[in-house]
């Protein structure tokens, strides 16, 4: 394949949502710029914060209500009273990060420290840590900086950049 | 198809340089292959690269996470030997197809 003269060489990724599936989207497409050489800046906001705070990262879940791709193993629709049984969608969840797991997905700790190595970034969103009363303390250790948004454009631009929003 | 020639070597490459029989590869061919890429390749490398010729001949998948968990270097340490993008760097210089994997 030839190279053309406008490859990427920047993209910032935002990350909004919390849930397994929307934390682990902003994840893959982050490390895969990373792997392939581009310079990557990854940014959680408001519930997406989850996947750097320490105390929830390890318990995303993937909902089970109000999911209308929700099926149940087989291929048969998901009943939105099954999911309204306590220990259902921590289950479904379980199964979700196995599967990945068996695909060499790591859990989230282990992706951010893979981004990390790769030489991208990661940044929380100011506004919603002021919101969720969050710290600094309470994120990973990998998050390089809490950012407003303005500093978020100011670290996204230049030649052949794009920002992402998962 | 085409072919480029590595240490007097006619090899057989896809358009985008990368081995379409990993038999054709030896170690003087990595090292011009690595050359090309701007690499200066180290027994470190070796190593790194023994790992993806066994673990893709064994039909194994291959990931940054499978190298960086083989116990010879970490993610870290992998980026710094191949630097910029390198798993499609390392698999190019080791004479094996380019990885398909997404992590």
């Amino acid at each position: 394949m030839s190279e053309n003269n406008h490859a990427l060489k920047k993209v910032s990724i935002i990350c909004a949502k919390g849930s397994i599936e929307d934390v682990y989207a902003a994840l893959v497409m982050a490390n895969g710029a990373v792997m392939e050489g581009i310079e990557t800046k990854l940014f959680f906001t408001f519930f997406g914060l989850d996947a750097i705070t320490k105390k929830q990262m390890k318990k995303l879940h993937t909902a089970v209500l109000g999911n209308p791709a929700m099926r149940m193993p087989g291929g048969l629709p998901f009943p939105s009273l099954l999911g309204i049984i306590p220990g259902v969608e921590a289950g479904v969840s379980a199964m979700m990060k196995s599967q990945m797991e068996a695909l060499d997905i790591p859990p989230v700790d282990e992706f951010l420290e893979m981004i990390t190595a790769g030489g991208g970034e990661i940044y929380a969103c100011k506004l919603a840590i002021d919101m969720f009363k969050l710290k600094k303390e309470d994120l990973s250790d990998l998050v390089k900086d809490i950012i407003t948004v303005g500093q978020f454009y100011e670290i996204a631009g230049g030649e052949d950049s794009q920002i992402i929003f998962t | 198809m085409a072919t480029k020639t590595f240490a007097g070597k006619i090899i057989q490459v896809n358009d985008e340089g990368y081995f379409l029989n990993s038999s054709e590869w030896n170690k003087e061919i990595a090292v011009e292959v690595a050359k090309e890429e701007g690499i200066a390749l180290t027994e470190k490398h070796f190593a790194v690269i023994d790992f993806i010729r066994d673990r893709v001949q064994k039909g194994e998948a291959l990931t940054i996470r499978s190298v960086g968990k083989s116990g010879i270097i970490d993610i870290k340490g992998f980026y710094e030997l191949f630097p910029g993008a390198p798993l499609k760097k390392a698999t190019k210089i080791a004479g094996v197809a380019k990885p398909t994997s997404c992590v």
